[in-house]
């Protein structure tokens, strides 16, 4: 039976491991480093280059928060106006699913006519990809609402307002704060690909420049600046989930009756 | 026609005029103070009678009165438990318990202010259904009869006039069950509040209506109406007693016959 420390320990052993077998692999099968580089040469490459990653780091990172934290705000607001009626659930639906099968890179030579290039359309294009899960997930919340409880307060006047305070939006809270965890991967991705195409900053453009360059170790050192920075953001969703709803993973779900 | 609840020649469908009804010419009337049963196959529109009954619906024909008022809106002075006891899991059971007062007039205006008074009396109210001490665990620390005794309690809390009762014991086992007629008994001796519920029921129906409906299949419509005339307070073993057993046995005979 596995004891709690080495419930604990399992990650970074795991992290490890992969490294050692990718290290190993590299030097077995004596893979040119200008294909796949040694974990030990894009470690090189980070200290080698560290003041360009920190600065670009923090470009992408600011870019991907920022179309994030907008996402936030659209998607509650959208999901609470979708969440609210029917009517609106099934007018407006059809219309969200088109939108999110849109592949969001086609939408950035767009973004570049209306914005020209920059960190504008990687904040638009990390707020395009990022908004839907949270709209979904809200509107769900306030839609799956047990049709007996909005009876019981109904009957004693309830106004849809009164419904939505006291138990539509509490109930879609634990959603909301879920889907921030998809939401805030989505947005990284959003920002990197509008970096790739059309910036001079952020690690996207790092990673461009670093192939044209030929500088393998970089690349990968880009892609693993961007997987730190995608697992700590998501580390801290994830927290804010558990803070802000901790009783709907203490229940587990409705007790049965 | 007189009564507290009265039902004159409903006629009811959820889709609009034209769709298949789901109660029709269903009339009845309750007394203040009474407590009736509705049974009926499944499907009758027993629920629909309850949603007629507290404004949540209007008939398309016929008219419903509660308190001697046309019933236009939803008439607030109704209390409603289900066969879920849908509380809400983030509140505690005492705040589910008070969340009524949170909507409801001139209780929603005084609640912030009055607050200890408010939990005082929901406390009380726990006490009363055997719930002591328990207002402070959330809904998952309690059991299924544990969540429906709160459920009522979030039904009684702002002193309604009608309780409707919508298969409140379904979910339970028949040793909790039979602990809960006792409670709900106890309540409607206690507080004189007309109930009206709804049941699969027979046994529960016979120990605790004064008055029993059986209703049709759909569309739904009174068939028998059967006055129980077993003295009160009534004791759980009367069930066993021959005379109650004939009653069920009776009602029977009408369900099996609205069912063909």
């Amino acid at each position: 039976m596995p004891t709690s420390l080495a419930i604990r320990a399992a990650p970074w052993v795991f992290v490890i491991g992969m490294l050692v077998v990718w290290q190993a692999a590299v030097a077995i099968f004596a893979i040119p480093p200008f294909v796949l580089p040694p974990p030990t040469a894009v470690a090189g490459a980070i200290v080698q280059y560290w003041n360009a990653i920190w600065y670009e780091s923090l470009f992408t990172l600011g870019t991907t928060m920022a179309g994030f934290l907008l996402a936030v705000g659209f998607g509650l607001a959208l999901g609470l106006f979708i969440g609210w009626s029917r009517t609106i659930y099934a007018g407006l639906y059809p219309l969200m699913i088109g939108f999110n099968a849109v592949p969001k890179v086609a939408v950035v030579p767009i973004l570049v006519l209306w914005f020209g290039i920059g960190a504008v359309p990687a904040i638009i294009t990390a707020f395009l990809i990022s908004f839907f899960p949270i709209v979904v997930n809200v509107a769900t919340g306030l839609a799956t609402i047990e049709p007996e409880l909005e009876d019981v307060l109904k009957a004693l006047g309830a106004s849809k307002l009164d419904i939505m305070r006291k138990v539509g939006i509490p109930r879609a809270l634990p959603y909301f704060f879920g889907s921030l965890k998809i939401a805030i991967t989505l947005a990284f991705v959003g920002s990197v690909i509008s970096e790739s195409i059309a910036s001079n900053h952020g690690i996207g453009n790092l990673m461009l420049q670093a192939q044209s360059q030929f500088k393998v170790p970089l690349i990968f050192a880009g892609l693993v600046v961007l997987a730190v920075e995608g697992i700590a953001m998501y580390a801290v969703m994830a927290w804010l989930e558990k803070r802000m709803t901790g009783w709907a993973h203490r229940s587990t779900g409705f007790a049965s009756s | 026609m007189r009564g507290f609840v009265t039902l004159e020649g409903v006629r009811h469908a959820y889709g609009g005029a034209g769709t298949q009804l789901a109660v029709d010419n269903l009339t009845l009337a309750i007394e203040k103070g009474e407590f009736a049963a509705v049974v009926g196959p499944s499907g009758c529109g027993k629920s629909t009678l309850m949603k007629l009954a507290t404004g949540l619906q209007f008939p398309q024909n016929g008219v419903v009165t509660v308190a001697g008022e046309v019933v236009e809106k939803p008439v607030k002075i109704a209390g409603m438990a289900f066969q879920a006891p849908t509380l809400l899991p983030w509140r505690t059971t005492l705040d589910n318990v008070l969340l009524p007062l949170e909507i409801v007039e001139p209780h929603r205006k005084r609640i912030r202010r009055d607050r200890a008074a408010y939990r005082e009396r929901a406390e009380a109210l726990l006490a009363q259904v055997g719930l002591d001490g328990a207002g402070d665990k959330f809904p998952w620390e309690l059991s299924g009869g544990m969540q429906m005794r709160a459920s009522l309690c979030r039904a009684l809390v702002h002193e309604p006039q009608l309780l409707m009762l919508d298969e409140p014991f379904g979910a339970l086992d028949a040793f909790t069950r039979e602990e809960l007629w006792c409670v709900i008994r106890d309540i409607h001796a206690a507080s004189g509040v007309t109930i009206i519920l709804v049941t699969h029921d027979l046994r529960e129906a016979v120990f605790l209506a004064d008055r029993i409906f059986v209703m049709s299949a759909r569309p739904g419509h009174i068939l028998v109406e059967k006055q129980i005339d077993f003295p009160r307070p009534r004791d759980l073993e009367l069930t066993y007693a021959a005379p109650f057993q004939d009653m069920v046995h009776e009602l029977r005979g009408h369900i099996v016959e609205a069912r063909k």
